[in-house]
């Protein structure tokens, strides 16, 4: 399958999708006034990805800034990976990055974390 | 009656970073951000706080750039005006926004922003969980999580005024405040 990788903007995040070794990662600020367009790709990849996952999906999410209308599509693609995991064909996990102050950030990954059922890490960053 | 110059002067009566009259467009906000992170930069502020003023900030701007209604035709203004004002307040900033929205419109946005100032914190987490989990979004926008996101952010109560301008039209200004 052939990976996703999508330079960041100042508006849109680094997304790094590689079928091979499981690993997905969307990094930087996800602030574009169309999320839903931007998002479509990765959420179509995911469907097909998870036909036959890798074993162990493991995801890295890295964001300085997203708005709220990013944050339904990041929904829809943790909604895949949840659908991905209770069909127990790859373990996946979420790891969520937020910097050491930034509470916002935190409690936004909590959000997520009390709407899914998914394995999710909080991974603080110290500068 | 509304005048647009009494209703600016007033709202840059303060410490100005920044101000914007006119169209709304999705360049505008991409300029607008890297202006805001620039001057933020060039401060000693808090990197907690700035990242909260850039959020209400993209937020606010992107609620105007979705939802905005066509200004009265009796003035002569872009089609999706509106204005804002970013300013120190005190050990904080306030965002201001201001914009024409139909008479027809008004009670809905105030309903509703008097349900975002009667929750608490706990109340509006869950609000915006049910939300973000619930309702399925337009390709406009959040389905009106962006004003319940500026509330969580700031952590302070929306400030809103409508002021009539003629039989159609009403104008919206609202005020938030981001303090540590």
């Amino acid at each position: 399958m052939e990976p996703i990788l999508i330079e960041g903007t100042p508006k849109t995040p680094t997304i790094t999708f590689n079928a091979e070794s499981g690993k997905l990662e969307i990094k930087g600020r996800s602030i574009p006034e169309n999320s839903i367009e931007f998002y479509k790709p990765m959420v179509d990849w995911l469907e097909e990805y998870g036909k036959s996952p890798s074993d162990k999906t493991e995801v890295n999410i890295q964001l300085e800034y997203f708005n709220t209308s990013s944050s339904k599509c990041i929904l829809d693609v943790f909604k895949k990976l949840e659908s991905i995991s209770k069909s127990e064909k790859s373990q996946v996990t979420i790891n969520w990055y937020y910097e050491e102050d930034d509470e916002d950030m935190l409690e936004a990954g909590e959000d997520y974390q009390s709407i899914l059922h998914i394995p999710f890490k909080m991974i603080e960053i110290n500068d | 009656m509304f005048d647009l110059n009494t209703w600016f002067t007033k709202a840059t009566k303060g410490n100005v970073i920044m101000t914007y009259q006119g169209e709304i467009t999705a360049e505008l906000i991409t300029n607008v951000l890297s202006s805001l992170e620039d001057r933020l930069e060039q401060t000693n502020e808090d990197s907690k706080v700035k990242k909260k003023v850039y959020n209400v900030l993209v937020e606010s701007l992107q609620n105007l750039y979705h939802h905005i209604d066509e200004a009265p035709s009796d003035i002569n203004l872009d089609k999706n005006f509106a204005i804002f004002v970013v300013s120190r307040y005190g050990e904080g900033y306030k965002i201001n926004t201001g914009n024409f929205v139909r008479r027809s419109r008004v009670k809905m946005i105030k309903d509703r922003l008097d349900q975002i100032n009667y929750l608490n914190k706990e109340e509006l987490k869950s609000l915006y969980k049910m939300i973000l989990n619930n309702e399925e979004f337009s390709p406009k926008g959040g389905g009106g999580l962006g004003m319940i996101d500026i509330a969580r952010k700031s952590g302070n109560k929306l400030e809103y005024e409508f002021i009539n301008y003629n039989q159609e039209y009403s104008f919206f200004s609202l005020s938030v405040l981001i303090a540590d």
